[in-house]
């Protein structure tokens, strides 16, 4: 079936299959492979993006189901020139992550949390990200991150297109 | 993993969702958030031929007063529930329970109406509105049908659905300010509970009790209702909480300490919404 929906910004139209996964069709046939799949069974957040504003797990949802969304996935983050977004920024400046494969989940999820609370504390930062798990288990920084991208302002919780991302 | 193939049908109404299900027969599925149907799914537990997606039907998704009761479309998503206004001042024991299922991406996409036709043993949802009473509105061939939500779980995965029907609303009374409290045991912070109890003071004096994951179907705890409707003590009412039940061991907990935790839960969750100060937890669910 043709699945359209906006991606980082851009239409794009494709055929899938109604089976395909919304993570699968943006690595597989977008080649965005910043959103990662690590436990396909909605507990681990690594397959985070946004979809009309709200953070979700690409795992458990299919293409077909964002049908005229506008989804926006790590690679969508980023300014045209190539600035970071308040919430990578932060997650480089505080070292937010040790191998580095539940980082793009963390991050847009860390941008839906920062969306529906600009000023979180610790804890609720904590449960803002419970939905996402660290195999390395460096959660510290990862909080750490989130709190100092907080800093920046609600800009940290928005995404640069001109969708407006509410939780 | 990736699911069976099968068709997908768009629906942009109600009515078309109930024509869609005629049409498609006893293979068809209905998709709402996906959220318990994708990863039986995944794992071939679910082989539907065909899924008709119902989460366009923008008329699904509310919260509001109908005289006495809150009506609450089955498209409402948790995270909406968790947000209403009006479930907070009328029903505050539900959006509660929204905010302790899974976590935010789940509840983005997790419909009340999902949750109620999954009819898993430890669900969060269903326990509260079992607790609270109220009824299931469902729509098929021959219309709309009402069915008491006390009527409305019968077993392991199984509901008083038929063939051919969706949920459409859940109606629940209006609690205002009355006391409630949900206590949930989890190894994780908003994991499945391993035992959960939901209580409820309801119009008209009753206090609702209901229970999560003590057998193979959410549970009202009928004991602790009619003692504490014979005016027995929490504690005297508490200590029934397991009786009736039939809790399953497994690696989290065995059937003992289930039955334990059903009683230690249904005291604090009582003494909670009677106001009286025992907090379960720092955080402990307080209410009115
Ligand atoms: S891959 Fe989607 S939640 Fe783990
Ligand atoms: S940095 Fe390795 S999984 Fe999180």
């Amino acid at each position: 079936m043709q699945v359209s929906m906006t991606v980082n910004g851009q239409q794009r139209t494709d055929e899938v299959e109604p089976r395909m996964l919304l993570a699968h069709h943006l690595r597989d046939n977008l080649g965005l492979t910043a959103t990662n799949i690590g436990c396909d069974s909605t507990s681990c957040g690594a397959c985070t993006v946004i979809v009309d504003g709200l953070s979700v797990k690409s795992c458990t949802v299919l293409a077909l189901q964002a049908e005229g969304s506008q989804v926006t996935t790590l690679e969508g983050l980023a300014g045209e020139d190539g600035e970071l977004h308040p919430v990578q920024a932060a997650f480089q400046s505080e070292h937010g992550l040790q191998c580095g494969f539940c980082t793009s989940g963390m991050v847009m999820a860390s941008v839906g949390v920062l969306a529906a609370n600009p000023n979180p504390t610790d804890r609720e930062v904590r449960e803002g990200l419970e939905g996402n798990l660290c195999r390395c288990t460096g959660y510290h920084n990862i909080v750490q991150a989130v709190l100092k991208a907080a800093e920046a302002g609600p800009v940290a919780g928005q995404v640069p297109q001109t969708q407006e991302v509410s939780a | 993993m990736i699911p069976s193939p099968f068709d997908y049908v768009r629906v942009s109404s109600v009515d078309e969702a109930v024509a869609a299900l005629a049409e498609h027969g006893e293979d068809a599925k209905i998709l709402a958030g996906g959220h318990s149907l994708l990863p039986i799914m995944k794992l071939r537990l679910a082989i539907p031929s065909v899924l008709i997606d119902i989460s366009g039907i923008s008329e699904l998704n509310y919260v509001r007063v109908e005289g006495d009761q809150v009506a609450i479309g089955a498209g409402t998503r948790h995270h909406d529930l968790e947000n209403s206004e009006v479930a907070k001042a009328e029903v505050p024991l539900l959006p509660h329970v929204a905010s302790r299922v899974g976590d935010p991406q789940v509840r983005h996409r997790g419909t009340l109406g999902g949750t109620v036709a999954h009819c898993d043993p430890a669900s969060d949802l269903p326990t509260a509105l079992l607790a609270l009473g109220g009824s299931v509105v469902l729509a098929g061939p021959n219309g709309r049908r009402e069915v008491p939500i006390t009527e409305f779980f019968l077993g392991f995965f199984e509901t008083a659905m038929e063939e051919g029907e969706l949920i459409v609303e859940l109606r629940v009374p209006r609690t205002g300010d009355a006391g409630w409290a949900y206590e949930k045991f989890t190894r994780r912070e908003n994991d499945w509970p391993i035992v959960s109890a939901a209580v409820a003071h309801l119009p008209g004096g009753r206090i609702g009790v209901a229970l999560a994951n003590m057998g193979g179907v959410v549970l009202k705890a009928t004991a602790v209702e009619a003692a504490l409707a014979e005016g027995k003590s929490i504690e005297e009412a508490a200590a029934l909480a397991a009786e009736g039940t039939s809790p399953s061991s497994d690696m989290h907990a065995d059937a003992e300490y289930r039955s334990h935790l059903a009683r230690l839960l249904t005291r604090r969750a009582l003494t909670v919404a009677a106001g009286e100060a025992e907090a379960s937890t720092a955080e402990s669910t307080a209410a009115a």
